[in-house]
């Protein structure tokens, strides 16, 4: 059970679906005529589903919704097209690799913009871009792409090797030619989706704002992820020109962008055979349909309404919700043949962690984390003036703090003191107004939460921020992924499971906050101190030489608070700690030293029991009351 | 160089332009600041209103009730939208939000294109506005004239419901906190109803208005929503003085750059979105911060 996976199909036979996927490309030709599809449907099916690759590693992997992939499609067609037509290149399939280059190039530069916006503002900036290119294939760049004509006379590949001369000429054999290219797309987009990169894209589908604190260089991910599915539109667009012996400008239009959204929702987001399916049912519609009078007219009216339905009720799509049903069925059939092992199972994680002071300093590998020598007297984090203004609200005003290495720093003060504020300067979340942040005695204003984490420096949130749909095994990964792999590095083509000791490193943390008994189950069933725990986790497995803990405690049963306290100690021996916490009982019995924070300044720094001692602190609580009143 | 009148001429047309893309935008962007919510099937319902509009000034002759028949249209389609379909979205994430209203602007194309067919139509021009008008640096058709002051008096209408309105004070304070809004035991339910029931009321009506001014066809609302993008872009989220300067900008890029070089008219207006996402990522009156 230690896989990075519970499919075991998956693992005893890693090559199913591609071996199955190429003998069913490989027999389509005898059975599709049979049911209606003709070579023509089935290519320009397979030219939707290897469009639909890309938009599914972008949508259904990443998050990312795009209206304005046509602009990719119509780059790598018009580029395929004006290359093969004109004779520049002379050979039509490296007119297909330069134009899915070009659709690459293109991807780079209309990604640099639309990036900078997420969500509804991602939607609609990637449509304006699409029309953008519509309008620029249309008239500026009429003379090349031949405006509202298009350009016709595409030829179909060829080979010519000496010893072998052969056309793919349009039929069947062009067919073959197309679906040889989805296999190879398919496989790589399976890759792709299988390696640690692509678990980073799930991540920053999941929360983008932790998969960035936890060290990952968000921003070039999804970059990089747009270029791949600009590339997928690029051949998929120069195809279409081969297949149909022109290349239409509509391949730039909204329309275009927009079936492809379509199709892949109804097949299935996240799933990459999702846009073959939905093209299929979307080509069969149209063609079944047509003959049908009456019908025949209202065929994408049909469509339409399918597709608010399936959004509405069946959100996974075809392909995902069966997926979704046959693993619901395993996992039930699982539990009820492990039910008599549940009351066993069921011991460990409620029991108390168990003490392990004896067993040495549980430090993780530091990876790329550089160790940090504590003799020489500079501070682990060292806040110099720091302030924070929004308008006219002063949340935080002039804080200097300087923590000692190994040192365990109590954070406290009354609500609304801006200790949230503070932390959120100290990783680097918001800009100070002004002052700067030290890490190690090296300046760290301004390098963001995924450089403040690659430096040793890890926070956990008030608020657990964790990867909802992923396991507690997978939200696990995603931190030792950001500090075994550094902030951004394209190992698309290796397999997670190939990653050296990956599992080990997960199961010593998950083990660490007494996770492993849950180490498949899905984060969303967790109980909220398990939630609590898994979160404290998060940060821990970024191996950080400096810990921020934002109200570990809040809202914990006293046992889960007894936990986590002793949690808290174990993990303290080797690391610099900061712990803002409502529970003075712990924060008393944990920090050696404490500061206070009141109305945005340090109010007070000392032991914890000169804090309690201390008239301004008792005073900055009390709200003002007099002596007598709070008795 | 351009001539003078040439210059005039355009810049009245920007104007023209301008004015309808703002009281599109104006819909788009209540409906998404106090909703939350990204209509895609915006565009749709401004052609599904100029049919209206066409289909009754033909079979009545009047064009009052051509615009009255298109408002009320819209109004309860908008409502029969809201509490139909996108009431159960409000919960789920943006994407399905947006891939439901993407769905809902196919379907009323479709079905519009099923009932009329996919041809285009022109709406006649009223009899008080068929004629010309000679405005000294030019002379332009009269009801072009009109419709750009009756748009005016829509978007100076929508403005007093926004800043004189106890529904348009909720509508600022959800585009300032929306969750703060819901907070404030102000019926939810009823106000969002209200707002898409206004924000496609304002549609409606331009959809009216223009339809004698551009073909009636299914794919009308198309490109008007991508415009309408691009002014939400340039404008702000949520801001309705955004929405009317974003129009007005988004208006004069289109015919004023259409004097030098048309091809790159549409490209231009491409290009100072992206100079805007650049140097204001938030738009000109958009809120820092708010997504």
């Amino acid at each position: 059970m230690t896989g990075m996976t519970r499919d075991t199909a998956a693992l005893r036979w890693p090559w199913l679906p591609e071996l199955v996927t190429a003998a069913a490309l490989i027999v389509a030709p005898w059975i599709l005529p049979h049911l209606g599809f003709n070579a023509d449907i089935a290519a320009r099916i397979l030219i939707w589903g290897l469009f639909g690759l890309g938009f599914d590693l972008l949508f259904g992997f990443t998050g990312l919704l795009s209206f304005g992939q046509a602009a990719f499609y119509g780059t790598g067609g018009f580029v395929t097209a004006y290359l093969s037509t004109t004779g520049v290149i002379d050979n039509v399939i490296l007119c297909l690799i330069v134009g899915t280059l070009a659709a690459m190039v293109y991807g780079v530069i209309i990604g640099l913009f639309a990036l900078r916006r997420t969500g509804l503002y991602f939607a609609m900036l990637t449509l304006a871009f699409g029309e953008m290119s519509f309008f620029l294939e249309n008239s500026p760049l009429s003379e090349w792409t031949g405006g509202e004509n298009g350009i016709a006379g595409v030829p179909v590949p060829s080979i010519h090797l000496g010893f072998l001369e052969y056309e793919f000429s349009s039929g069947w054999p062009l067919y073959g030619f197309i679906a040889a290219l989805f296999w190879i797309g398919f496989v790589l987009a399976r890759r792709i989706s299988r390696s640690p990169f692509g678990m980073i894209l799930v991540s920053i589908r999941e929360n983008t704002g932790r998969a960035m604190a936890l060290g990952h260089a968000v921003q070039r991910y999804k970059l990089a992820v747009f270029t791949i599915a600009a590339a997928y539109g690029g051949l998929a667009g120069g195809l279409l020109g081969v297949l149909q012996n022109y290349m239409p400008p509509g391949a730039f239009a909204l329309q275009t962008s927009g079936q492809l959204v379509m199709q892949t929702v109804i097949g299935g987001a996240g799933t990459l055979f999702g846009p073959l399916v939905g093209a299929t049912v979307w080509l069969w519609l149209r063609t079944v349909l047509q003959y049908i009078p009456d019908i025949g007219a209202a065929w994408k009216l049909i469509l339409g309404i399918i597709f608010i339905l399936l959004v509405t009720f069946f959100r996974r799509g075809l392909c995902g919700e069966l997926i979704h049903w046959v693993r619901h069925r395993r996992a039930a059939t699982t539990e009820a043949a492990a039910d008599g092992h549940a009351v066993e199972r069921q011991v460990p994680e409620t029991a108390p962690a168990p003490e392990r002071e004896s067993s040495g300093p549980v430090t993780l590998e530091r990876g790329r984390v550089p160790q940090i020598e504590p003799a020489d007297g500079t501070p682990a984090l060292e806040a110099r003036g720091l302030t924070k203004h929004y308008g006219g609200v002063h949340a935080v005003t002039d804080v200097s703090l300087s923590i000692g290495v190994g040192e365990l720093r109590g954070l406290i003060g009354p609500n609304g003191a801006g200790k949230s504020t503070l932390f959120k300067m100290l990783a680097g979340e918001i800009t100070p107004t002004a002052g700067d942040v030290f890490l190690h005695g090296q300046n760290v204003s301004g390098v963001g939460p995924t450089g403040i984490c690659q430096h040793g420096l890890s926070k956990s949130y008030q608020i657990n921020q964790l990867f909802d749909s992923l396991t507690v095994r997978q939200n696990m990964l995603i931190p030792i992924l950001g500090r075994n792999r550094g902030p951004f590095a394209l190992d698309m083509l290796r397999s997670l499971g190939g990653v050296e000791r990956l599992d080990e490193q997960v199961d010593r943390t998950l083990d660490l906050v007494g996770l492993s008994a849950r180490a498949d189950a899905p984060t969303s069933v967790l109980a909220y101190g398990e939630k609590r725990r898994l979160e404290i986790g998060l940060a821990l497995a970024t191996s950080p030489t400096v810990l921020l803990l934002d109200e570990p405690l809040a809202g914990m049963s006293p046992a889960e608070r007894a936990d986590t306290v002793a949690l808290l100690k174990r993990v303290r021996r080797g690391r610099t700690m900061v712990v803002v916490e409502h529970d003075m009982d712990a924060v008393f019995e944990l920090a050696e030293y404490i500061s206070v924070l009141n109305e945005g300044e340090l109010l007070a720094e000392g032991t914890p029991e000169q804090i309690q001692n201390d008239d301004r602190v008792q005073n900055a609580y009390l709200g003002g009351m007099s002596e007598d009143e709070s008795a | 160089m351009p001539s003078p009148s040439l210059f005039f001429a355009q810049l009245f047309n920007g104007l023209a332009l301008g004015s309808l893309l703002a009281l599109v935008s104006a819909g788009l962007t209540i409906i998404l600041g106090t909703l939350g919510v990204l209509n895609f099937a915006h565009g749709a319902m401004f052609m599904v209103a100029a049919y209206v509009a066409w289909w009754t000034m033909v079979a009545t002759q009047s064009y009052v009730l051509a615009a009255l028949a298109a408002c009320a249209v819209l109004v309860v389609l908008g409502m029969i939208i809201e509490r139909g379909i996108i009431q159960f979205y409000y919960s789920r994430p943006p994407e399905d939000q947006i891939l439901v209203t993407f769905g809902i602007g196919v379907v009323l194309v479709e079905v519009i294109r099923v009932i009329f067919g996919g041809i285009s139509h022109s709406m006649p021009v009223p009899d008080w506005g068929s004629g010309i008008v000679n405005m000294g640096f030019l002379i332009y058709p009269k009801y072009r004239v009109l419709a750009l002051g009756i748009i005016a008096v829509a978007l100076l209408a929508l403005y007093l419901v926004l800043y004189r309105t106890r529904l348009g004070l909720i509508v600022r304070a959800g585009i300032e906190d929306q969750r703060m809004v819901g907070l404030l035991g102000i019926n939810v339910k009823r106000t969002f109803l209200a707002v898409f029931a206004l924000g496609s009321l304002a549609v409606g009506f331009a959809g009216a208005v223009y339809a004698p001014i551009i073909a009636v066809n299914p794919e009308m609302g198309e490109q008007l929503l991508v415009q309408s993008f691009v002014v939400v872009v340039i404008g702000g989220l949520g801001s309705f003085p955004g929405a009317v300067i974003g129009g007005l900008i988004a208006g004069e890029i289109l015919t004023l750059t259409t004097m030098f070089n048309p091809a790159y008219s549409h490209v231009m207006l491409y290009l100072a979105m992206a100079v805007v996402l650049v140097l204001r990522p938030q738009g000109l009156f958009g809120v820092e911060g708010r997504e």
